[in-house]
Order: C-alpha cells, then sequence, then structure tokens
C-alpha cells in the first residue's frame, strides 16, 4: 500500500500531463522564438547568414558574451520608432472605440433575439474570419480604391463628382481593422451580456428606473467583463497589425507593424528590429496583464 | 409566534374596522398567443391585509402577479391601485414595489447601493437617502452588512435585502413572488414569521404568490386558490380549509376524504347521503339543495375530523367498519390508513397525545367515524 502510493505520487498524474501539453507547447513556440529574437535584439547586424553577430563567442576556454545595447539606444534616438509606437498605440485605441461602439449595440440585441436566431446572427458574425484576413483586405482594396465600388456607387448617384480619396489614407486602416475585429469585439460581448439574469433588468424598473437608466446603471457595468476582454482581444493584436496599414494604408499611416517588416526585409538589420518586437512586447505586457486579471476575476466571480 | 397568533386571532375576531380596498382586479385576462395564463379574473384587496395568490405551476398566479408590478399587460380588463387606473402605467411609474422569487439583487451594488437605488429613482436629496436606507438595515437587521455585495450574504440574509429594498420607497403596495421559493425549509418557517411581522410593522398592503399553501396559510389574512388562470375560491384560512366550495380546493389545501354519493333525503335541517363506498349513509346537519335531476353529491372529510375507535359507535349514521391498512407514525401525530369494506381507503390522522397508549395496530378490526357537521357536501 505504503509504497504503491509512494510510487504513485511520484509518477507524473493525468491533471500534471493535461496542464504540461499547452505549456511544453507555449515554452516551444512561444517563450522559445521570443527568447531568440531577444538574443537577436542584443546583437550587431552583420553581413552573413543570419545577418547578426553572435553574441557570446567561445575561445581558448573563456566563455565571452557580449551584450549590445546599441539597438535599443537606437530606438530611442530617432523619432520615428516613438512615433511609430504612438502611432500604433492611438490607431489601435481608436479602432477599438470605434469597435466597441458598434460591437456593444450588436452584442446586446443579438443576446436579447430568440435562441434561434442567436445562432444564426452569431454565425453571420463569424463567416467572414472563414476568409484569409488577406483576401478580405484585399477586398476592401476594391471598394475603397478611386476607381472602386465604394466611388463609382457615390458618383453614380451623385453625391460627388471627383472620387474621394479613402484608400491609403488612415481612414481605410481604421476602416480595416474595425471590419476585421469587430467579430472579436461582439462574441466576448455577446457572451457576457446572454448571461444576464432578466429580472435584475425589472427590478430596476420596479423600483422606477427608466429603461434607458437601467441600461446604463445596470447591465453596462455588469458587462464590465465583457468589455474589457473585448477591448483587449481588439487592441493587443491591433497595436502590432501589419497587413492591414500595409495595404489600406498610405504614407501617412506610421505603425510599428510596418516599421518592423522595413527594418527586418528593406533594411535587413535584425537587430534593430528585434529591438523593436521585444519593446513592443513590453508596451503590450501592460494590457496583456490586465486582461488576464480580468479574466481570472470573472472566473472567480463565476465559481 | 405572537405574530402568526395574532394574525390568527384577527381573523377568528374579524377585522371590527371597515375595510378599505385598496387594488381592484376588474375582469382581468391575459392571453399569451392563444394560452390564456388569467381568464377573466376580478378581485379586490383591502387596505393593510396580506392575501396570498396560491396555485400550482400553471395556475397564473405569477402572471396576475406581473401584471400588478406592470411587467404584463392585461389582454382585458382594468387593474385601479387607489381608484386610479393603473392597468396601461409603466412599472417604473407605479408605487408599486416587489419582492422576486430570486431576490433579483444587483450583483455589482453593495447592500446599501441596493436598498439605495429606488430612492435615487426619485431623486431624493443624498442626505435623505442615507438616513433612510439606515432604517431599513435597521429594520431588516442588517446594519452591519451594509457595505457586503449580495454573493457575499446568505439566502436569508439576501432575503432581508430584498424586502428592505422594495420597502425603501415606502409603497402602497407590496408584492411577493414566492417570498420563500430559495431558501430551504428550517430558513422558511423562520423567515416567514420575520417577514409578517416587518410587513405588519410597516403596515403595507401585500400580495404575496406561492405554491407552498402553509406559507400562504401562515402569513397571509385571505387566500385566493388559483387554478388554470381562474380563481377557485377566495377566502380566509381558515374558510378555505374548513369550508372549501369545490373538490378542487379541498383536495388542493391539505389532504381530504372523498365520498360520492347521492342525496337520498334533503331536507332544510338536514340531508342523508348515501354513498357505495360506505356501509352507512352520511347525515349532514344541513340541507344541500342538489337539483331534482343530479341528485349526485361529493363527502369530503378531512382526515384529523375522521376518528378511529375499537368500539362500535352506537348511532346510526356516520361511521364505517374498517380494517387497519397502514399505519405512518410522523411524531406529532400518525396517519392511519383504514381500508371499509368497499375496499376503499380512508386517512385519519391520530394525535399522539399520550407516549405510549394502547391503539390500533395493523390488520385491527376498528370503525371510523364523524361528527354531523365534519365534513362538507360539494356539489363541483
Amino acid at each position: 500500500m505504503n509504497i504503491s502510493r509512494s510510487i504513485s505520487r511520484r509518477m507524473p498524474k493525468g491533471r500534471h500531463v493535461v496542464i504540461g501539453i499547452p505549456f511544453i507547447w507555449l515554452f516551444l513556440f512561444f517563450l522559445l522564438p521570443f527568447i531568440i529574437v531577444m538574443k537577436i535584439s542584443f546583437a550587431e547586424a552583420d553581413v552573413a547568414i543570419p545577418p547578426y553577430t553572435e553574441i557570446y563567442t567561445w575561445a581558448e576556454g573563456q566563455l565571452s558574451i557580449i551584450l549590445n545595447l546599441g539597438n535599443y539606444i537606437f530606438l530611442t534616438e530617432d523619432e520615428l520608432y516613438l512615433a511609430a509606437y504612438l502611432g500604433s498605440l492611438k490607431m489601435a485605441f481608436i479602432s477599438t472605440l470605434i469597435c466597441l461602439l458598434i460591437g456593444y449595440p450588436m452584442a446586446y440585441a443579438i443576446a436579447r433575439a430568440n435562441k434561434e436566431m442567436q445562432t444564426v446572427y452569431l454565425l453571420l458574425v463569424m463567416m467572414p474570419t472563414w476568409t484569409a484576413i488577406l483576401i478580405r483586405v484585399y477586398a476592401w482594396m476594391g471598394i475603397l480604391s478611386n476607381n472602386g465600388i465604394l466611388n463609382g456607387f457615390l458618383m453614380s448617384i451623385g453625391v460627388i463628382s471627383e472620387p474621394l480619396q479613402i484608400l491609403n489614407t488612415n481612414f481605410a486602416v481604421y476602416i480595416g481593422i474595425v471590419y476585421s475585429y469587430l467579430p472579436f469585439m461582439i462574441l466576448p460581448l455577446f457572451a457576457n451580456l446572454v448571461k444576464h439574469d432578466h429580472s435584475l433588468l425589472e427590478a430596476a424598473s420596479d423600483l422606477g428606473s427608466s429603461t434607458f437608466n437601467s441600461f446604463w446603471k445596470i447591465t453596462v457595468p455588469l458587462s464590465k467583463n465583457g468589455i474589457i476582454a473585448g477591448c483587449m482581444l481588439v487592441f493587443i493584436p491591433a497595436v502590432g497589425e501589419f497587413v492591414i496599414p500595409e495595404l489600406l494604408g498610405g504614407p501617412e499611416t506610421l505603425m510599428i507593424g510596418k516599421v518592423l517588416w522595413q527594418e527586418f526585409f528593406n533594411n535587413r538589420d535584425w537587430p534593430v528590429a528585434s529591438a523593436l518586437a521585444v519593446v513592443m512586447l513590453a508596451l503590450l505586457i501592460v494590457p496583456i496583464i490586465l486582461f488576464n486579471r480580468n479574466q481570472a476575476k470573472e472566473m472567480e466571480g463565476r465559481a | 409566534m405572537a405574530v402568526a397568533s395574532s394574525t390568527y386571532k384577527r381573523v377568528l375576531e374579524g377585522d371590527q374596522q371597515p375595510k378599505e380596498v385598496l387594488v381592484k382586479i376588474e375582469r382581468v385576462t391575459k392571453k399569451f398567443d392563444e394560452t390564456v395564463a388569467v381568464d377573466d379574473v376580478s378581485l379586490t384587496i383591502n387596505k393593510g391585509e396580506i392575501f396570498a395568490l396560491l396555485g400550482g405551476s400553471g395556475s397564473g398566479k405569477s402572471t396576475l402577479l406581473r401584471m400588478l408590478a406592470g411587467f404584463e399587460r392585461p389582454t382585458e380588463g382594468r387593474i385601479y391601485l387607489d381608484g386610479e387606473d393603473i392597468t396601461d402605467m409603466p412599472p417604473y411609474e407605479r408605487p408599486i414595489n416587489m419582492m422576486f422569487q430570486s431576490y433579483a439583487l444587483f450583483p455589482h451594488m453593495t447592500v446599501a447601493e441596493n436598498i439605495a437605488f429606488g430612492l435615487k429613482q426619485d431623486k431624493m436629496p443624498k442626505a435623505d437617502i442615507e438616513t433612510r436606507v439606515a432604517e431599513m438595515l435597521k429594520l431588516v437587521h442588517m446594519t452591519q452588512y451594509a457595505k457586503r455585495k449580495p454573493h457575499q450574504l446568505s439566502g436569508g440574509q439576501r432575503q432581508r435585502v430584498a424586502l428592505a429594498r422594495s420597502l425603501a420607497k415606502s409603497p402602497k403596495l407590496l408584492l411577493l413572488d414566492e417570498p420563500m421559493g430559495a431558501l430551504d425549509k428550517k430558513l422558511r418557517s423562520e423567515m416567514q414569521l420575520e417577514l409578517v411581522e416587518i410587513i405588519e410593522r410597516v403596515g403595507v398592503t401585500c400580495v404575496m404568490v406561492t405554491h407552498d399553501q402553509e406559507e400562504a396559510m401562515t402569513m397571509a389574512q385571505r387566500i385566493a386558490i388559483m387554478h388554470l388562470g381562474w380563481i377557485a375560491q377566495i377566502g380566509s384560512p381558515i374558510d378555505i380549509y374548513e369550508t372549501p366550495t369545490s373538490r378542487l380546493v379541498c383536495e388542493f389545501i391539505g389532504n381530504v376524504n372523498l365520498f360520492e354519493g347521492q342525496v337520498v333525503e334533503d331536507h332544510e335541517a338536514h340531508a342523508l347521503i348515501d354513498s357505495p363506498d360506505l356501509e352507512r349513509n352520511i347525515f349532514v346537519g344541513h340541507g344541500v339543495s342538489t337539483s331534482v335531476q343530479d341528485k349526485s353529491i361529493t363527502y369530503a372529510i378531512r382526515p384529523e375530523k375522521l376518528l378511529v375507535t375499537t368500539e362500535q359507535p352506537s348511532f346510526e349514521y356516520n361511521w364505517s367498519r374498517g380494517t387497519v391498512h397502514d399505519i405512518a407514525y410522523l411524531g406529532g401525530h400518525s396517519v392511519f390508513h383504514v381500508q371499509l369494506p368497499s375496499g376503499k381507503i380512508v386517512q385519519s390522522f391520530v394525535a399522539n397525545a399520550e407516549r405510549r397508549g394502547a391503539r390500533p395496530t395493523w390488520d385491527d378490526q376498528v370503525f371510523v367515524w364523524w361528527e354531523d357537521d365534519s365534513g362538507v357536501a360539494l356539489r363541483s
């Protein structure tokens, strides 16, 4: 008995395996690549394959590690990078806000619809994501370009005589980001709103609160976790977004994803690009931690 | 206990004060698509009384309550509160507050904020709100929990908060939807008495919905029994238990033995009923006035009024031979299941007044008998 118990204590239990697999997955495909990027960010650019110097050398039985902080210092010296970071944050922030303004009423309406229609509406919300993002962004180019569908339509009904320059502006990037990330706002909001107890609104109404007031005093505060989850799911990827600003944006569009791309592929300066990526991650870690804490609280509240 | 007995006492003595009508429900019908939830119901509720709507699920009791609160509009009919037609008034304008079955406390607000919510909607000055909230917390003995959130409270505490919240605005009418539905049995009987005490102290008129007859009888001064959308009977708990007007009511409230029979003799002062279940006729101490064509009648007698004895009664009517089929010992009383010669099994409650008295046991030959005025003759 005792022996078998002590053996079973040492043996990995089923739940360790279950938890272990995603941990190993994250370690291999998230942490390890990040450590490599981190390592590159401390190297120096070099004309070689790969195009950077090793940060540690092994010579005459002695290990020497040279950490080059120059890339990080370089980021602070060139205003382009700061502007790109701020530009990305601004873009992501405004897009998130627009997503929330459009997504909340949609999620609310879906949550209040009858059960059979809910499935249909949710399917409609998710359906665009079945097509690759690249193709959908290309479709938007077709819609927004000077001789595209939108301008053609507006000119045919006589609202405008000259085509509007929408494509290759920040406005087009906003359209693209809001369009692409709207489902990620709607789904967590819906998941939250659909759980709301309708009797709370009845109670508020019974106590003298108008429908509008009940919405602000009861529904919105109770959907706080859904709002935070939705905003994070839009904001975090939007900050690092590359495809949409690249395809829909113009020269005025300054986003970190684009700058990162240029450093990697145009300048072939991997160390600076890596430093850019590391700083971006550091910036995003604050909202990610907030998001996780919110999720944990949500789970706790449910238990 | 003192409270319940005072309610009981008042019912027994009958209120001497003239009754003032607060709520008047006039021929109200509510249809959901083709389903009739409430069917042509009229009733009045007097100022200061606790009125219970008692019925099973689907009896329309909750729909009627929700129409009083304003969450449902009657398909037909009018509802008056204090003489004013409130049928089309939205819930937030009605001077009526409701305590919800699940309490519907706002989970993101503290106890004090929950209670203050209704007062804030009235744009009451902040200082007055604080005074009122403190007053309400004291009323329900929850002062020390003012800063807690609902999920930190026990079921009984949540109920107190819900009550305080619905009383904070001093409504003309308080609605209770299955007030004890979310509580366990022991807490239930405690809270019933406490709830009545608080309601009476505040002096608010109260309409409650319940499916639990014991709860209705403990708390309410008058009960309306609802069935399939209509009201089967309205009366005090004693009226409803002792003089039910229909088979439905007497079967719904408590246990009952029913004997189907034919009226064989019908006079002003007495009547005789012949039931195939009984060897002897049933003697009723009053006329039953049946129609000439249909003489069929049901005689209902409560188990505690059906007495079991081992000696043969000396009178002519109202008894029968029988065999003890089964005995259920319930502590305070035992339930005797006695099989009559006709095969029918009747129930009799025998109070266990002695700790170990000699009494009939299984398969004993016994006699069941009852007094002339113990049962009720029912024509429907």
